[in-house]
């Protein structure tokens, strides 16, 4: 889906994550890139250099937000004052469309600063859904929900991650960020068919993907996005895109980052995937 | 069993819900995960063999975790206990050089892990993260003994770096207000981005040490991994007493440290305190001459500190 009301009807192409080791570069350079990914919750800030430097990109590149702390999976109830902040955010950068992921990660009022795997329940859909609601109207922009990686499942999940996360878009009438690469990680982790993941979501409701590099132990796969992004997950980033058309895509590289065209040009691989999902004929 | 007594954060259910029918089972088992992935990593980095209750860790775990062929229920807790301290350690270690170059790692760990325990993250964001760190060193002084006093003076100067680089700002004072309103009533306040420190030893000068050693490290450290990197590293002789008076702030949003005189701290302590203009500069002391006054508060002026008390 190219342009989808989840992506706000935009048409982004290849972007990249916005990183402190490459604003300097990227700020006198003034390199061609199609649009930044902003970790939100990096600029919810109340003035300082952080906000000068968005203000900076602001002004030459498209930039769309991605948080990692709203946690529509947790019991809470989202806090005001946040999502104030977020808010202002928003009307600052004019994102066309807002990410954050599927997961909880504070209880009490207490933050883990983890993306927390959730119970797979129809209760916690339901729940959830609310809240993804509740915040897209306070934010008056549309939203997509991230699918994570994960290490735990629990005993008290209902359905598969794919169908939870379905229910829950399906409830919340939103989009999905696809997380080519953590689907990968989780299949790996929990032995199930990635190709199965990306086949049983609502392809219509996919805004954007993102693929990263991960690393693997003897028992285990982490997503450590401190790597190229790996054979497999761009051979289900092909698959995917085949399934859902060409999608506003983002390279995410947070750890041992290198320079900046190193970043960039890792990112343009999606090209080769993407010409080849124009060649072929949609798949329903 | 050491048992966490972290602030805010409610007792977990004993047995982890078996059904998730309400938003309250929901509750009880994101407090059950939160609780096991707050508490303190062993010696050798693994999940606590016991939990809260003294039942084993691993059975508790298994009541609502699931094993698979490669990762029991217990192995895959740890990780996730492992990523949140991993993570936050790492956060603690970035934006307190300073205070971890006075205790020496192993105590600063120490340090960093009854602080979360005591004092998890209330916050959405990390940055707040050490918010209250120089308030617990003075509540758990034998952490840092025989240096408490110190590192909470190191640890309050780290905070306001941060509060430098990233707090709001409000309109400055203009030469106008000055005008419309008489000293006696005139209440000026200042940027919340400026802290104003009276450590008992020049922590500036101890910090910017610890950065350039911390600095010549990195650009030496290409060729060889980051352990030996660390044996080899200079130990930085800790700063002898000696009274000084800083403001911590931002100009252009670069960060500095300014050293003030003693009447010009306490002049700017009584305007943060909400007082008059007027009671503000006797504050100073008597024997300040006129001109010294104007030409510092020109200055602070011309740095936008003084703003209008709205």
């Amino acid at each position: 889906m190219p342009a989808n009301r989840f992506n706000g009807h935009t048409d982004y192409g290849i972007g990249i994550g916005l990183r402190v080791p490459h604003y300097s570069h990227i700020l006198e350079k003034k390199p061609v890139v199609d649009w930044f990914e902003i970790i939100s919750e990096n600029f919810m800030v109340d003035g300082g250099r952080p906000l000068e430097v968005l203000d900076d990109i602001l002004e030459q590149y498209r930039v769309v937000q991605h948080g990692v702390s709203l946690y529509f999976g947790s019991a809470d109830k989202p806090d005001r004052a946040h999502l104030k902040k977020l808010k202002a955010l928003v009307k600052r950068t004019q994102t066309p469309w807002l990410s954050d992921h599927l997961c909880w990660g504070s209880v009490d009022g207490t933050y883990t600063h983890d993306l927390l795997p959730m119970p797979y329940t129809f209760a916690t859909a339901k729940h959830t859904a609310a809240k993804i609601r509740m915040v897209r109207d306070y934010l008056e922009v549309p939203i997509c929900v991230e699918n994570v990686s994960s290490y735990a499942e629990f005993h008290v999940s209902e359905m598969t991650e794919w169908e939870f996360l379905t229910e829950v878009v399906e409830r919340a009438d939103c989009g999905i960020l696809l997380d080519v690469n953590n689907i990968y990680v989780s299949a790996q982790n929990h032995g199930f068919n990635p190709y199965a993941y990306v086949d049983g979501v609502p392809h219509h409701r996919v805004g954007q993907m993102h693929v990263a590099g991960h690393t693997k132990f003897e028992k285990y796969i982490l997503d450590t996005h401190d790597h190229p992004v790996l054979d497999p997950v761009w051979k289900l980033y092909a698959h995917a895109t085949k399934r859902c058309g060409v999608t506003a895509t983002l390279l995410e590289w947070d750890d041992k980052i290198p320079s900046f065209r190193e970043v960039h040009d890792e990112a343009l691989k999606a090209n080769e995937f993407i010409d080849g999902a124009k060649k072929a004929p949609r798949r329903k | 069993m050491s048992r966490i007594l972290a602030t805010g954060l409610k007792a977990p259910p004993r047995h982890a819900p078996r059904k998730l029918a309400t938003t309250a089972d929901v509750v009880q088992l994101q407090r059950m995960l939160t609780h096991a992935l707050v508490r303190p990593l062993t010696r050798d980095e693994g999940l606590q063999e016991k939990w809260l209750d003294g039942r084993p860790m691993a059975e508790v775990a298994d009541g609502f975790i699931k094993s698979n062929d490669r990762l029991t229920a217990f192995e895959r807790l740890q990780l996730y206990n492992r990523m949140y301290w991993f993570r936050l350690l790492d956060v603690m270690h970035d934006d307190n050089p300073g205070l971890r170059a006075l205790l020496g790692d192993r105590k600063f760990v120490k340090l960093i892990e009854a602080y979360l325990a005591k004092y998890p993250s209330r916050s959405f964001t990390l940055r707040n993260l050490g918010s209250r760190l120089a308030q617990f060193i003075g509540e758990q002084p034998r952490l840092t003994a025989p240096h408490t006093a110190l590192a909470r003076a190191v640890a309050r100067f780290e905070w306001a770096q941060t509060v430098a680089f990233d707090a709001g700002s409000i309109p400055v004072l203009t030469a106008a207000d000055l005008k419309l309103t008489p000293p006696s009533r005139l209440k000026i306040a200042l940027q919340p981005y400026l802290s104003l420190l009276a450590p008992g030893w020049p922590v500036d000068d101890y910090v910017i040490a610890v950065k350039r050693r911390d600095a010549l490290r990195t650009e030496a450290s290409n060729a060889v991994d980051s352990a030996r990197a660390t044996k080899r590293r200079r130990q930085l002789p800790r700063p002898c007493r000696g009274r000084i008076y800083l403001a911590v702030h931002r100009y252009h949003n670069r960060l500095f440290y300014k050293r003030l005189e003693r009447p010009a701290f306490l002049i700017l302590a009584a305007l943060a305190a909400g007082r008059p203009l007027a009671a503000a500069v006797a504050a100073g002391g008597c024997g300040l001459r006129p001109a010294q006054v104007s030409q510092w508060f020109a200055l602070w002026m011309e740095l936008g500190w003084l703003c209008r008390q709205e």
